[in-house]
């Protein structure tokens, strides 16, 4: 069990690695999907089916599909490829380098047996879920479906037949 | 060691068992439609024509494995793998006797929402990586179809998962021994029904690969056994809704007199019939007018449907 949890977090590495050095959109999106199949892998493991099955559901197949959609709208040729390798290069790198070294350290704090110790884990199931979100979290629900009522709002306004819009200048 | 063995025979027996019943499907449909149809369809290799399956595969398996130069070659070949891996995968969580689900887990239902939901990129891939108009068209139509009736497919479902207070199909066909649940769920069933025909791609929901308009769709670059994957894929669907609906609203394994597994068998069969009947008989709809029937109607069916379960279990 532990080698496969240390497996899928080596291929979650990995595939995030190529979706950062890629140079073509459709396959980088094809690493970060492979990337979010690896993480729901380590929740399972963790004992979190739930959270492992929604990743799946609504990362790669939901949010992701919609990613690959855009990009084949767009249909990039060969040229998107130069030009995603010619900005991958030199600088670019100093940003996230920073971010990533200060990630690392905390990860390497938290590894200390100390810190280790007060840590506790237990298997969450749906019902376990529900509860939170429905008791003490009801309000950022709430809100959170205020936002995506917004959103569903505004996109039926933008696609509102061209009669309806108020007649734009010249 | 022995019980790893065990499992390997499970997996494999369940595996050669939905290839071949896919594999002759493809023959009763068409021996099916023949009927309705009042002409013979296949029935000369074989008795009744049954060897046509292995003809037909033969031919497949001996034609030219063609990967368009313009094509995006590793997603090209990547594609129907995903496809056909995600719909066998989904198979693993069905009971078909109480002793023989490959895996009973407590989050089945979510499983199988996660492999249809990942089948979507199998398609999308197929499309985009064939560079070809009508393919790219096919898997544009494809990804909104799908992901527009998963939505209500996942909702329809949780009216069961009330009733049953599980996601363990198991469990599910186990709180099905007083009633089945085509009596109190029969709103969620007819749109578990409808969305599992979308999902599947199948008549009168067919418009991602709608012959009069787009040639094949999303696999109108495919050929040979890539073309084959797909094709075996899409009768494994078939066959993956009709189990689900004798597992969820009918009951699955129960029944009076014969044994567990051949109740499942009876009752998964009439449903993929009830499947070649309605390719026989209905038309195809308008692209606009499938997406508008599915938000417009059918997901406020399955929003009310789950107020009104949640509202009686209260």
């Amino acid at each position: 069990m532990q080698l496969l949890f240390y497996l899928s977090a080596l291929i979650a590495l990995l595939a995030a690695w190529r979706v950062i050095r890629g140079v073509n959109a459709v396959h980088a999106l094809l690493y970060l999907i492979v990337t979010l199949l690896a993480i729901a892998l380590m929740f399972f493991m963790l004992g979190a089916p739930f959270a492992a099955a929604l990743e799946v559901i609504i990362y790669a197949g939901a949010i992701m599909v919609l990613m690959v959609f855009v990009i084949m709208m767009l249909n990039q040729g060969d040229s998107a490829v130069g030009q995603e390798r010619a900005w991958l290069s030199g600088r670019i790198w100093r940003g996230p380098a920073l971010l990533c070294a200060v990630l690392l350290a905390q990860l390497g704090y938290l590894l200390l047996p100390a810190a280790l110790a007060s840590g506790d884990a237990a298997a969450v199931d749906a019902v376990a879920v529900g509860r939170a979100l429905y008791g003490p979290y009801m309000l950022l629900v709430e809100l959170a479906s205020m936002l995506l009522l917004a959103a569903l709002v505004g996109a039926w306004h933008l696609t509102r037949a061209l009669k309806h819009r108020p007649r734009e200048e010249g | 060691m022995a019980e790893l063995g065990v499992i390997g025979l499970r997996v494999l027996s369940l595996l050669g068992l939905l290839v071949v019943s896919a594999a002759l499907l493809t023959w009763l449909e068409r021996r099916l439609l023949g009927l309705w149809q009042d002409r013979y369809g296949p029935n000369r290799v074989g008795p009744f024509g049954v060897l046509q399956v292995v003809a037909d595969m033969l031919k497949l398996l001996g034609k030219h494995e063609f990967v368009p130069p313009f094509a995006d070659r590793p997603v090209f070949v990547l594609a129907p793998a995903i496809v056909l891996v995600t719909v066998l995968l989904s198979f693993v969580i069905i009971p078909f006797t109480p002793a023989f689900p490959l895996v009973d887990m407590n989050v089945g239902l979510l499983f199988f929402l996660a492999m249809t939901s990942l089948a979507v990129f199998g398609i999308l891939l197929g499309g985009y990586a064939s560079n070809n108009k009508y393919a790219l068209l096919g898997a544009l139509r494809s990804a909104a179809q799908t992901l527009s009736y998963e939505v209500f497919m996942g909702l329809s479902l949780l009216g069961v998962v009330l009733q049953a207070g599980s996601f363990s199909l198991g469990r599910i066909v186990e709180a099905q021994q007083e009633l089945w649940f085509c009596v109190p769920q029969f709103l969620g069933m007819l749109l578990f029904f409808v969305a599992g025909i979308a999902q599947s791609h199948r008549l009168p929901f067919d418009l991602p690969e709608a012959e009069h308009e787009l040639t094949a769709g999303f696999h109108t670059e495919y050929s040979g056994m890539k073309f084959g994957m797909f094709f075996l894929a899409e009768y494994l669907g078939v066959i993956l809704v009709s189990a689900l609906m004798t597992t969820l609203f009918f009951g699955g394994w129960l029944g009076p007199v014969l044994p567990g597994w051949l109740w499942f068998v009876l009752k998964t069969t009439a449903f993929v019939f009830l499947f070649v009947l309605m390719r026989a008989a209905l038309p195809r709809p308008r692209y606009d007018q499938l997406m508008c029937f599915g938000w417009k109607c059918l997901l406020p069916l399955a929003l009310l449907n789950l107020t009104v379960t949640g509202w009686v279990l209260l």
